[in-house]
C-alpha cells in the first residue's frame, strides 16, 4: 500500500472500518476457539473504538481524513443555514469577482510582460523638462534624433522606434471598400531584436530601413491574419492601399506579439521609413524602446543618451530659440533623459490609466474587506449558536486545534464557493470594463487570458479571505470554555464588542468608498457640463478625404451644395474638429517684437464654420471666400488678452513664428468667442484661425486633400443624416469619399470617458458596499435582539416604551457607526491627496463631499435597524419569561 | 513475572517479521500465539498494539495481507512477508543483536 492507497482509502472510509472490525472479530473467535473466555478475549482488546482509530490511522492519512469529514460537515453547516450562507457566498462572490476582474485588468495593462524572450531587458526612453515651473514628462521622439541616439549606444543597447498605433483607412480592393486597421510604424530591426519569427513569409529587417518612402512592405500580426483573413496561407504577396501608397504583405508574425502598446492590438506593422515625418527633426512622433545588452548598467547608458539628446536639440534649436525667454531656453537645453523598465510595454493607456487603475484596485479591496467583515460577523453569530456544540466537542476530547480546523474548513468552503462564482463574474466583468475605458470609436483592446496568473490570484484571494474572516472566529471557537458554555452561555459582551468592532471597520471602509465615489461623480458632472464655448448639439463631423488633393473651389462647391440640402441647417469645414486632436501651435510676435512666450493654438477653418458651431462673433467679421493665407486670420478673446492687453486686435497685424524663425504675416479680420481647443480641463487658450485658401508663390491657391465637414442638422439626432452624406458626397464629387462620421457630442464626450468610467465603477462599488454594510448591520442587530430577548421582555413588562427599547437595541451599533464614519472621513481626507490629479473643480474638503456619505450611511443604518427594533418591541414579555 | 507489553516496543516489529519469515500466511491471532508459545509465555503481545503494528507494516510494504476463508467458513486476514520485509527483518535483527550485546556488556562490566 502506498500514499495513493492511503488517499484512496479516504473515500472508502466505511469499508476500511468494516474490514478492521471483521479482522478483530475473527481474532476474538479464534481466541474463544482456543479456549479463552469470550468476555476476557473481548476485554483484552480494550475499547474497540480506540483500536479502530489506531489501525485506521495506519491505513489512511489521518489529517486528510479529518479534513474530508470537516469539509462534509462544513458544507452541511452551510446548507443548514441556507439564507445566511447564500447571503455570505453571494456578497463574497461579488467582492472576490470584482477583485479578480480588477486584477485581470491591472495585470493586462500594467504588469503582464510582452510575449518576448527578452522582455526583462526592455526599457523605454523618456524625457523630462521643467517649463514655467511645470514639469513635463513625455516619450515622443523625432526620427533623426533617434538615429543619433542609436548610433551612440550601439554596443550597450539596441534602440527601437515604434509609433503610436493608430486606426487607419486602407483597402484590399477598391476605394469603395475601405476598412480600418490598427497600423504601427516600427523600425525594421525590431523583429530580430525581439527574437520574433515569421509564421509565413518574412518579417521586416534592417534592409527595410534604408531610404525614406522606399519600403512599402507590411507584416501582419497573427491575430489579424486569423480573424481578418481566416488564416489564408496565400496571404504573402497580397497588396493593400494605405493613403496614397500600395503596400505588399511580406509576412505574418508567429505568436502572440501584437505590438508594444498594452491597450491596442496592432494589425499591420509597416517600416518607419514610410512615415511622413521620418526625415523631420522637429516632428516627434514615435516612442523609443531599448533592449539593453545583458550586463550593461542602465545609469551610464542613460547619461550617454542624455548627452546625445542635449547636443542634438542644441543644434536643432540654434537660431529658432532666439525669441524665447532665457529661462525657457535653459529649460529646453536641460532636458533630462530617463530610462524606465518597460517589460510590459509602453502605451498612453498605461500612462493614463495607472492612477485610475490603482484607485480601482483600492476600491475593490475595500469592498472585499467590507464583505469579509460581513461574513466574519455572520460566522460569529453562527458560532454563538454553535457554542454548545463546540463545548461538547471539547469536553469529549476534541483538540482545540481540531476545532480551529473545523471552523476554518467551513470558512474555506465558503471562500472557495464564492471564488468559483466570483471568477464567473470576473470572466464577464473584465471585458465589459475594458469596453468602457476608451471612446467607442477606438475601443481599448486588451489580451485577457484566463491563465495560471489569474488562477493563482483567485486561489491566493480565497486563502486570504478565509484567513481574514475565518481565523478570528476559529480562534474564538477554540477558546470556548465548556463549563460555562454548557451551563447556558458565557459573558456575551466580548463577542458583542468584537462584532461592533467589525461594524465600525465596515462603516469606515464604506464611508471611504462613498466619499471617493462622490468625488468622482462630481468630477464627471463638472467636467461634462464644462463650458466649451460652442454648441455640439446636432453637429456631425464628416471626415472627408480625396484620392488626390483637390482644388479648393471643389470643396467650396461641395459645402455650398450641402448647405442647401434638406435637413442641414449650417455647414462649415475645418482641418480638425475642436477637441478632436490634430493640434498645432506657435509663438506670436506683435509689431516685430520677440515673442512673449505665450503659445497660440492654430486651426484652419472655412467661412461659415463659426455659424455651424454657433460660436459668437465678438468683433469684426467672419472669413469671406476670398480671405487667404498669408493675409487674414480670425482670433479669439484669449488671444486679445494675451497679446493685445485685452483690446480688440481687429484690423491689427501680427506674425506667427514658425520654427526656423520664419514668420507668417496675418491681419485679424475678426474676433470670436473662446472655445475649448484640445482638452476640457485646460484653461481657454489663445487661438488663431487661418483660412483654407493658402496662396503659393505664383498666386495660385493650394489644393486640399482632406478636411472635416461640420454639418449642423435640423433633426435632433444628427446621425440619421450620416448614410445620406456617405452616399451624397461621392455622388456630388466622385473623387471625394467619407472616411468616417462622428458627432461633435461624441468627440466632446470622449474627453470624459475615463471620468465616466471611474464614476460608474465608484457608484457601483458604493452600492455594493452600502448593501453589504446594510446587511451586516441588520444581521448584527438581529443577533443582538435574539440574545437580549429575555432582558427586553422584562423591560417591556416593567413598562419600557418602544423608544426606550429602540435606544437599547441600537445605541451601541450607532456608536460604532459614528466612530466608523469619523475614521472613514479621516482616511478619506488623507487619501484624497493621492487622487487629487484626477479630480476636477472639487476638493476633498468640500462640505457636501463629507456630509452626503455620512447622511447616506445614517439612512442605511436606520433602514437596517427598523426590522430589529420592530422585532424587539414585539417581544412578548409573558412568553419570554415562561421560556426558562 | 512477564515483562509488560510496553517493553516490547520497538521489538514487536522484529518479532512479527521473524515469525512470518518462518511460517507464512498466519492470521493475527496465530502470530500472537506463536510469540507467546515460543517465548514460553514470557512475551505477551497485546491485541491493542498488534493490529495497529500489522497495519502499519502493511502500509510500509514489509508484509502483505489477504482475506481467506477458513475451514469453519469464517473469513480471516492472513499475512506474509514481502521482499522489502525480508530486508527489514535483516536490519532489525542486526540492530537487536547490537543492542543486546551492548546491554549484556553493561550488565557484565558495570
Amino acid at each position: 500500500m502506498s500514499i495513493w492507497s492511503r488517499i484512496s482509502n479516504l473515500f472508502r472510509g466505511n469499508r476500511v472500518d468494516r474490514e478492521i472490525d471483521e479482522e478483530l472479530e475473527s481474532h476474538i473467535a479464534e481466541a474463544v476457539a482456543s479456549g479463552r473466555d469470550p468476555e476476557d478475549a473481548r476485554r483484552a482488546f480494550g475499547s474497540p473504538l480506540r483500536h479502530r482509530e489506531a489501525s485506521r490511522d495506519a491505513r489512511l492519512i489521518g489529517w486528510l481524513d479529518s479534513l474530508r469529514s470537516d469539509t462534509i460537515f462544513g458544507l452541511r453547516q452551510l446548507r443548514k443555514n441556507k439564507i445566511t450562507s447564500l447571503a455570505a457566498v453571494l456578497s463574497l462572490a461579488l467582492a472576490i469577482g470584482s477583485c479578480m476582474a480588477a486584477f485581470r485588468l491591472i495585470d493586462a495593462v500594467l504588469f503582464r510582460p510582452l510575449p518576448l524572450t527578452n522582455a526583462d531587458r526592455l526599457y523605454e526612453v523618456w524625457r523630462h523638462a521643467v517649463l514655467n515651473n511645470e514639469s513635463f514628462t513625455f516619450d515622443s521622439w523625432s526620427y533623426p534624433l533617434f538615429q543619433t541616439m542609436r548610433a551612440a549606444v550601439k554596443d550597450q543597447a539596441e534602440l527601437i522606434a515604434a509609433s503610436n498605433t493608430e486606426p487607419e483607412d486602407l483597402t484590399y480592393k477598391s476605394d469603395q471598400e475601405m476598412e480600418r486597421a490598427q497600423v504601427q510604424y516600427v523600425c525594421g530591426w525590431m523583429f530580430p531584436t525581439f527574437g520574433l519569427h515569421p509564421k509565413l513569409g518574412r518579417l521586416l529587417s534592417e534592409n527595410d530601413n534604408l531610404q525614406p518612402g522606399a519600403h512599402p512592405y507590411a507584416v501582419l500580426s497573427q491575430s489579424y491574419w486569423e480573424h481578418r483573413f481566416g488564416e489564408d496561407p496565400k496571404i504573402v504577396g497580397r497588396t493593400f492601399r494605405l493613403g496614397n501608397r500600395v503596400y505588399e504583405i511580406v509576412g505574418v508574425v508567429d505568436g502572440q506579439f501584437t505590438g508594444t502598446e498594452p491597450g491596442t492590438i496592432v494589425d499591420i506593422f509597416v517600416p518607419v521609413m514610410m512615415h511622413p515625418g521620418v526625415s523631420a527633426n522637429d516632428w516627434s512622433w514615435h516612442r523609443t524602446l531599448a533592449i539593453v545588452e545583458p550586463g550593461v548598467a542602465v545609469q551610464p547608458l542613460r547619461a550617454k543618451l542624455e548627452t546625445v539628446t542635449r547636443a542634438f536639440e542644441e543644434q536643432r534649436m540654434n537660431g529658432a530659440m532666439a525669441g524665447m525667454p532665457k529661462e525657457d531656453q535653459d529649460a529646453f537645453r536641460n532636458q533630462q533623459v530617463l530610462l524606465e523598465p518597460a517589460a510590459s510595454g509602453a502605451s498612453d493607456l498605461r500612462t493614463d490609466t495607472r492612477r485610475p487603475l490603482a484607485i480601482l484596485g483600492v476600491l475593490v479591496v475595500l469592498v472585499l474587506l467590507i464583505a469579509c467583515a460581513n461574513v466574519a460577523n455572520l460566522m460569529t453569530a453562527q458560532a454563538s449558536a454553535r457554542e454548545r456544540e463546540l463545548a461538547l466537542r471539547i469536553s469529549i476530547g476534541g483538540g482545540r486545534w481540531r476545532l480551529v480546523q473545523l471552523v476554518l474548513v467551513q470558512s474555506a468552503c465558503l471562500a472557495l464557493l464564492a471564488t468559483a462564482l466570483g471568477s464567473l463574474f470576473a470572466w464577464w466583468a473584465a471585458p465589459f470594463v475594458v469596453g468602457m475605458i476608451n471612446p467607442p470609436e477606438n475601443p481599448a483592446r486588451l489580451f485577457l487570458p484566463a491563465d495560471w496568473r489569474v488562477l493563482g490570484f483567485g486561489l491566493a484571494i480565497a486563502l486570504a479571505v478565509t484567513l481574514l474572516f475565518g481565523l478570528l472566529p476559529a480562534l474564538r471557537a477554540s477558546t470556548v470554555n465548556p463549563v460555562t458554555a454548557l451551563k447556558g452561555g458565557e459573558d456575551p459582551h466580548a463577542r458583542r464588542r468584537w462584532m461592533h468592532g467589525l461594524i465600525g471597520t465596515q462603516v469606515a471602509f464604506c464611508f471611504l468608498v462613498l466619499f471617493v465615489a462622490g468625488l468622482f461623480v462630481t468630477t464627471f458632472e463638472r467636467l461634462s457640463h464644462e463650458f466649451t464655448g460652442f454648441s455640439a448639439d446636432r453637429v456631425l463631423v464628416v471626415d472627408t478625404v480625396t484620392k488626390q488633393p483637390q482644388p479648393l473651389a471643389y470643396w467650396n462647391q461641395l459645402l455650398e451644395q450641402l448647405r442647401h440640402r434638406q435637413g442641414t441647417e449650417a455647414v462649415g469645414m475645418s482641418d480638425a474638429p475642436l477637441l478632436g486632436g490634430g493640434n498645432w501651435s506657435n509663438f506670436i510676435s506683435v509689431d516685430g517684437l520677440p515673442s512673449n512666450g505665450i503659445i497660440a493654438y492654430m486651426r484652419r477653418v472655412s467661412p461659415g464654420w463659426i455659424d455651424a458651431l454657433q460660436i459668437p462673433l465678438v468683433d469684426g467679421r467672419d472669413f469671406l471666400p476670398q480671405d487667404s493665407q498669408p493675409g487674414s486670420a480670425l482670433v479669439n478673446q484669449a488671444f486679445a488678452n494675451a497679446y493685445f492687453n485685452g483690446k480688440s486686435p481687429v484690423g491689427r497685424p501680427f506674425d506667427i513664428v514658425f520654427s526656423g524663425n520664419s514668420r507668417l504675416r496675418c491681419q485679424a479680420v475678426g474676433m470670436i468667442g473662446d472655445v475649448r481647443y484640445q482638452d476640457l480641463r485646460q484653461p481657454l487658450v489663445p487661438q488663431v484661425y487661418l483660412p483654407f485658401r493658402i496662396l503659393r508663390e505664383n498666386g495660385e491657391p493650394q489644393e486640399v486633400g482632406g478636411a472635416n465637414l461640420l454639418v449642423r442638422t435640423t433633426n435632433p439626432n444628427p446621425l440619421v443624416l450620416g448614410q445620406f452624406l456617405r452616399d451624397e458626397i461621392p455622388r456630388l464629387r466622385p473623387e471625394f469619399r467619407v472616411s468616417r462620421i462622428r458627432t461633435q457630442l461624441e468627440i466632446n464626450q470622449s474627453h470624459t470617458v475615463r471620468e465616466r468610467l471611474l464614476a460608474t465603477l465608484a457608484v457601483f462599488f458604493s452600492v455594493v458596499a452600502l448593501l453589504l454594510a446594510g446587511v451586516g448591520l441588520y444581521g448584527v442587530l438581529h443577533y443582538y435582539v435574539l440574545q437580549r430577548q429575555r432582558e427586553i421582555g422584562i423591560r417591556i413588562a416593567v413598562g419600557a416604551r418602544v423608544a426606550n427599547i429602540a435606544r437599547i437595541v441600537t445605541i451601541d451599533v450607532f456608536i460604532a457607526l459614528a466612530i466608523g464614519s469619523a475614521a472613514g472621513l479621516a482616511l478619506g481626507v488623507a487619501s484624497a491627496r493621492f487622487m487629487a490629479s484626477l479630480f476636477y473643480q472639487v476638493k476633498a474638503t468640500d462640505p457636501p463631499m463629507l456630509i452626503v456619505p455620512a447622511v447616506i450611511l445614517a439612512l442605511v443604518a436606520v433602514l437596517a435597524a427598523i426590522p430589529a427594533v420592530i422585532r424587539a418591541s414585539r417581544v412578548d414579555p409573558a412568553s419570554m419569561l415562561r421560556v426558562e | 513475572m512477564p515483562p509488560k507489553a510496553d517493553s516490547l516496543q520497538g521489538s514487536l516489529d522484529l518479532l512479527v517479521l521473524k515469525i512470518l519469515s518462518r511460517r507464512s500466511r498466519l492470521h493475527g491471532y496465530a502470530i500472537m500465539s506463536a510469540i507467546q508459545d515460543i517465548s514460553a509465555e514470557v512475551l505477551r503481545v497485546e491485541e491493542g498494539s498488534l493490529y495497529p503494528a500489522l497495519h502499519r507494516m502493511e502500509e510500509s510494504g514489509w508484509i502483505r495481507a489477504e482475506w481467506v476463508i477458513k475451514e469453519n467458513g469464517r473469513r480471516a486476514r492472513v499475512y506474509e512477508l514481502t521482499t522489502a520485509g525480508k530486508k527489514q527483518l535483516g536490519m532489525e535483527e542486526s540492530r537487536w543483536k547490537v543492542v543486546a550485546a551492548a546491554v549484556n556488556r553493561v550488565l557484565r562490566e558495570a
